[in-house]
């Protein structure tokens, strides 16, 4: 029984007690955090705070040792079968995109729903076009990722994602990469995506971002949540110091 | 002039470029003598070729006996080449001791295995599944049963002993490199296995064939393997070589793979496998294929190294092309002073011809896929 069949009700994805080390440094410290159904959370924080870390654990890209990591109620274990499963239900956008150089566009969008999910080739591919359309990149689908421009690419990898019919979706920093102008179309491919409903957790410093869509915001400093409130107080009405000398730099 | 405000006013017009750049002059001058240094190397190249070449292309053709029965005629004409001795001994060349009247079967069996190549190598071609599925598992049987021969279709059993000539060369080449590869990139895999068992066999595997030269390889695989099995079902003399050429050839080609799987960057593992692949799948579908792209040159390097290597297996008793070619030398009704300079340059561009081809394809498959994508 795949994960998206059972149509969990409970949270999308739970943090209990989880704290990581890599050799002795304690990156992640005491993490508790409860992620519902549709929700999304805008995680930020200044560079070397956990952040990136935080949310490639709940895919497992990332092993943490102590706690607990639940997703759609299934907990995360070291079985490699979990593990698969997880992830066809977890999409993930990263910030050097890692779209697969030496196929197209189109078969980028394939490649996994074909393989994994064993869909048909057609049926894929309809798929693809279609989430290619939605991204607005659907004339693209024929090229290479090399011909792309860095927005197109990180759309790319949106749809990319989203093929797997994913039931939440993590954005790893997903315009640090790109020149300035590209920022904008990757934004609204993201607001369009947090419009339909999907859950959602992503690691930005695109505060406007955050206020757009955002249900809460997560701050995080030195690998532990340091506040955690919905956009309009986070912004306006920060209650700890750290939050406010972060908020002070990014925004001056 | 101190204003330094400028607004073009008419668009300057795209003009032809100055003779000097274009046409054979222009070529000449970039190419040949573009500086001091260029001009001298091109005039010390020039002066060498004129000095060589004549007296060569001479050797090569008019001065050399092209039609003779025996040696007498070469033995007269010292300044030229025996090509005659090579005509007479083409068949000894080719089949080895094979019997002269299942040459036929030899001949099939190569024109079976140079249309699958095409076959495989033509990038255009259709239906290159079922070509790899013929390729890889009807090809070796019916191989087999034609140079060995069967009694249920009625060809005459040949003994490996009388297998010999260009035949045995390609074959050994054919068989190291078709079998080593994947083998090679099993070990790459395991070389850089999380693991540990898994890890510590490939890499011993690696360093142990990597630190033996081919030689001790093939002594081993020729005298070892029979003691390792009983009598009866010791491996045939000719296949324990080939054994021996598979297993050395993949441990080089295995840190070549290596090399490629390494310089792939962390992010395409991971893509991989945040979309639910496996590691059967990451590796087959996402890794595999960028990494062998980059490393084609160093793998047919090796490819170009075990097709010469091959000529190693005659000091385990396997009559390969080149020790046909010493052994066709040694014919008394042709001994004279030119038949040893003859064979040795034939077998060279027999070697040659070969290594050519296999560079000059893979040059072309690496620009295509440069064309096809700038990374």
């Amino acid at each position: 029984m795949s994960l998206s069949d059972a149509k969990p009700t409970g949270p999308a994805i739970e943090f209990v007690g989880v704290n990581k080390w890599y050799g002795r440094f304690h990156a992640l410290r005491d993490i508790n955090l409860t992620v519902g159904r549709g929700e999304r959370i805008v995680v930020c924080g200044p560079s070397g705070s956990g952040k990136s870390t935080m949310i490639r654990c709940v895919n497992k890209l990332e092993d943490h040792q102590k706690g607990a990591i639940r997703v759609d109620g299934v907990e995360l274990t070291d079985s490699p079968r979990s593990v698969e499963a997880i992830r066809r239900d977890v999409g993930m956008v990263f910030q050097n995109f890692n779209l697969f150089p030496h196929l197209t566009v189109l078969e980028n969008c394939t490649l996994a729903p074909i393989w994994v999910r064993k869909k048909p080739k057609a049926e894929a591919e309809a798929k693809a076009m279609e989430l290619l359309g939605r991204v607005r990149i659907p004339e693209q689908a024929g090229k290479y990722p090399g011909q792309l421009s860095g927005g197109q690419q990180q759309r790319v990898a949106i749809a990319r994602a989203l093929c797997m019919e994913p039931s939440i979706m993590l954005f790893d920093e997903p315009t640090s990469a790109l020149d300035p102008e590209m920022v904008r179309e990757v934004l609204d491919a993201m607001v369009e995506l947090a419009r339909s409903g999907m859950t959602m957790m992503v690691v930005t410093h695109e505060m406007g971002f955050a206020r757009e869509v955002a249900d809460r915001v997560v701050f995080m400093d030195s690998g532990e949540i340091v506040e955690v409130n919905a956009p309009v107080p986070f912004f306006d009405a920060p209650q700890h110091e750290r939050t406010r000398t972060f908020l002070s730099q990014i925004l001056r | 002039m101190t204003d330094a405000a400028f607004v073009r006013l008419a668009p300057a017009p795209a003009l032809s470029p100055p003779a000097s750049l274009v046409g054979p002059w222009g070529w000449a001058r970039a190419n040949l003598f573009s500086s001091a240094t260029s001009t001298g190397s091109t005039l010390v190249l020039a002066a060498l070729a004129l000095w060589f070449l004549p007296s060569l292309i001479g050797w090569a053709t008019w001065k050399a006996v092209w039609i003779a029965p025996d040696g007498a005629a070469c033995r007269l004409a010292q300044d030229g080449a025996c090509w005659a001795f090579v005509a007479q001994k083409w068949q000894y060349l080719l089949y080895g001791s094979y019997p002269e009247s299942e040459h036929w079967r030899v001949n099939v069996t190569e024109v079976m295995g140079a249309v699958l190549i095409g076959w495989l190598l033509w990038t255009g071609a259709p239906r290159k599944l079922l070509g790899a599925a013929l390729f890889f598992f009807v090809y070796p049987i019916v191989a087999f049963v034609l140079l060995h021969g069967s009694a249920i279709f009625g060809l005459p059993y040949v003994d490996t002993i009388r297998w010999g000539g260009v035949f045995v060369s390609l074959l050994v080449s054919l068989v190291g490199i078709v079998f080593s590869l994947p083998l090679g990139v099993l070990l790459a895999l395991g070389r850089r296995s999380t693991r540990p068992v898994v890890k510590a066999l490939s890499v011993t595997y690696i360093e142990v064939v990597r630190g033996v030269p081919f030689i001790t390889v093939l002594f081993m695989a020729n005298n070892l393997l029979p003691l390792f099995v009983p009598d009866d079902y010791a491996p045939d003399r000719f296949l324990r070589p080939l054994v021996g050429t598979v297993l050395f050839a993949a441990a080089y080609l295995a840190e070549e793979v290596r090399g490629g799987l390494q310089s792939l960057p962390k992010g395409q593992y991971e893509g991989a496998a945040a979309l639910g692949f496996g590691y059967w799948r990451a590796m087959g579908l996402v890794a595999l294929p960028q990494a062998l792209t980059l490393v084609i040159p160093g793998i047919v390097n090796n490819f170009i190294g075990l097709f010469k290597d091959t000529t190693l297996v005659s000091i385990v008793d396997m009559a390969d092309f080149l020790s046909a070619m010493d052994n066709a030398m040694k014919d008394t009704v042709w001994s004279g002073p030119t038949i040893l300079v003859t064979g040795y340059v034939f077998a060279g561009i027999f070697y040659y011809v070969f290594c050519a081809a296999m560079s000059a394809y893979a040059r072309g498959v690496e620009k295509r896929l440069a064309a096809g994508r700038n990374r």
